[in-house]
């Protein structure tokens, strides 16, 4: 007995130091790739035809002389070579200093951060919803394949995928706020409360008709990617055995259907960050939501470049978190690839 | 029988996929043509401005309606869409071309090519798509040039994927090692193996990105990022629509944002039936 409790302590050990060696090799690339994308933003912003001291000064450039200009300059290091630019920038990275937003007038990171939490509630609570909405979607249509009920799914969800983000947020700000005023029209907060009397109920409230629309448009992914998983599990010998003992339906569904198209729906869901990200910068900007992608644009169109490349970072530092969590949830979950871990499934 | 019976199964009235195939060609036809000679038709001054005939609704003389400025709306639209399917066009043939020359040089050019392009289309996934295209479009200054560079070098990666995998396996197969044996050249091989494997995939491909150009130069006009005001793209009939729909004018958003879906969503169609017929792995769901 207790030989084999400690084979089992000494495997989940093993498993413990895979993980590590895997999740450890993941982390690396993320730096190498991170690192990147950080030179390739920072040269493209340096390729850049905009002139940094001129977005800096805005208005007032009339009245800004030669030797001025020279002077702001060389206060910001303009004068440099590119290389020591880089290095400069990249050194005072490491240390989590992104530089002072121009538009906002204080520190990037601080900018982020601030703006960070209520982009991440709107987008776990899109995630979730859609995640939800659809597998369930995917699971009937699989059910019914080639059903009435299959077609209708399926056109539903290829109609999404090709329709405009933007456009669904314009629609469902026209119809539930405006004709039906059951939300409000847009800001994350109401207007003209003082930021310490906005209770949180004001926040959900103002947050629901931004996530519901973002959620939509992630929702037709996930769904035809668990559609034809399912299919090819029902599809599967073991699906006809279970058949051939007599499971049917519901009990069939929970068994063997729903454990096996669960793992690559969820997968799926977190390697899509990407879409979920450029999808809230444009429900942020339809309903003017205080978040991070309102602050891309903000950013993109007023010239704000230590801004824009702190948020490049950031944004692709999220896109890396979702693609290690779907990896660790794979390596975690499906035995194939702990076991086997130079098979790739 | 019965094998026969399980392989149609509930499927029995459903078009087979050359008839689905032809439909949608037929239509995604029909409507560029449509398209086309509707803006030719209309011209300039179809966006003229007439004061007196300002925020109508839909009627039989202005099917979209007309704006603030007593513009018919469906002229804008029209414009719109063309401008919209030129730069998906553009774009799509861009990206696919990039798309191919990286799968062939991982397939070709070594080991090392190979570890650099799965690198660089890792590093393009790793920043979300609209965020590259703000970018892309700040670095350039705007305009039709930022639109073209951010769609052309944000699209390629997924499609490079499949060319780089289908060469692979080409290359790879047992007919070609036969094939080189009876002493083909590489460029014998090239045209009779590679390139009626390649093209199909090429074709579906560029008919895939074509929806995601498409849109996607629509979001980030929209965003203030691309084409200027002056320029009747959907983009900005959809970001000039917000100010006015809270005065409860929802034909200005509906309607463009409508025609814009139908034509991205015509173009998948006659991609997706395509893949099914061609592509085996696509054929059976």
């Amino acid at each position: 007995m207790s030989g084999l409790h400690e084979t089992v302590t000494a495997q989940v050990k093993g498993q413990w130091r895979g993980w590590i060696r895997f999740a450890g090799g993941r982390v690396l690339r993320l730096l190498l790739l991170l690192a990147f994308v950080c030179f390739v933003t920072f040269l493209l912003a340096d390729l850049s035809p905009i002139d940094p001291i001129q977005a800096y000064i805005g208005a007032d450039m009339m009245r800004v002389g030669p030797e001025q200009r020279a002077e702001i300059g060389a206060y910001w290091g303009l004068d440099q070579p590119f290389a020591e630019r880089l290095l400069r920038w990249a050194g005072n990275l490491l240390q989590g200093d992104m530089g002072t937003s121009m538009i906002y007038r204080e520190p990037v990171s601080d900018v982020i951060a601030d703006r960070f939490a209520s982009s991440a509630a709107l987008m776990a609570t899109a995630w979730l919803l859609s995640g939800i909405i659809g597998f369930a979607l995917g699971s009937i249509a699989a059910i019914r394949q080639g059903g009435i009920t299959d077609r209708f799914i399926q056109s539903v969800c290829y109609t999404i995928a090709s329709t405009p983000a933007f456009w669904i947020a314009l629609l469902a700000m026209t119809i539930f706020a405006v004709w039906l005023g059951w939300f409000p029209v847009g800001l994350g907060v109401p207007a003209g409360v003082l930021a310490g009397d906005v209770t949180l109920l004001d926040r959900l409230y103002h947050m629901a008709l931004p996530a519901l629309t973002l959620s939509v448009a992630g929702i037709a992914p996930v769904a035809l990617h668990t559609r034809a998983k399912l299919i090819e599990v029902y599809d599967s010998d073991y699906v006809l055995f279970a058949r051939a003992r007599g499971e049917r339906g519901w009990k069939l569904f929970l068994r063997h259907g729903l454990r096996n198209a669960a793992l690559p729906a969820l997968m799926l869901q977190f390697a899509s960050f990407s879409e979920l990200f450029g999808g809230a910068v444009l429900a942020e900007q339809v309903f003017s939501y205080p978040g991070l992608g309102q602050a891309t644009v903000e950013a993109g169109l007023r010239g704000d470049v230590p801004l824009l490349l702190g948020l490049v970072i950031c944004s692709s530092l999220f896109v890396f978190t979702g693609n290690l969590l779907a990896d660790s949830i794979h390596w975690a979950i499906d035995p194939k690839r702990r076991l086997h871990p130079e098979v790739k499934s | 029988m019965s094998a026969v019976r399980s392989l149609t199964r509930g499927r029995g009235r459903r078009l087979t996929g050359r008839t689905r195939l032809l439909i949608s060609a037929a239509t995604t036809g029909l409507l560029l043509v449509g398209i086309i000679l509707c803006s030719l038709f209309i011209g300039e001054q179809g966006l003229s401005v007439k004061l007196e005939l300002r925020d109508l609704p839909p009627s039989l003389q202005h099917l979209f309606g007309t704006d603030w400025l007593g513009r018919d709306m469906f002229s804008r639209t029209v414009q719109g869409l063309t401008l919209s399917v030129a730069v998906g066009l553009a774009g799509a043939a861009g990206s696919t071309v990039i798309a191919m020359m990286m799968g062939l040089a991982a397939a070709f050019l070594g080991r090392m090519v190979d570890r650099v392009v799965t690198w660089l289309i890792d590093a393009t996934l790793s920043v979300p798509h609209l965020v590259m295209l703000i970018l892309i479009a700040f670095v350039s200054g705007g305009g039709i040039q930022g639109i073209m560079i951010g769609i052309v070098f944000t699209h390629w990666p997924s499609l490079a994927r499949v060319i780089r995998a289908e060469a692979l396996s080409v290359v790879t197969a047992d007919y070609v090692a036969v094939s080189r044996g009876f002493g083909r050249t590489r460029w014998w091989i090239m045209r009779h193996h590679l390139v009626p494997h390649l093209l199909p995939q090429l074709f579906i491909g560029f008919l895939l990105l074509f929806p995601h150009a498409v849109l996607h130069e629509a979001a980030i006009t929209f965003l203030g990022l691309g084409f200027s005001p002056h320029q009747p793209a959907i983009g900005i009939i959809l970001s000039e629509s917000m100010r006015y729909l809270s005065s409860g004018m929802w034909w200005l958003a509906v309607f463009p944002g409508l025609a814009l879906l139908v034509t991205v969503r015509a173009f998948d169609m006659l991609g997706h039936s395509l893949q099914r017929l061609i592509d085996p792995k696509h054929s059976r769901t």
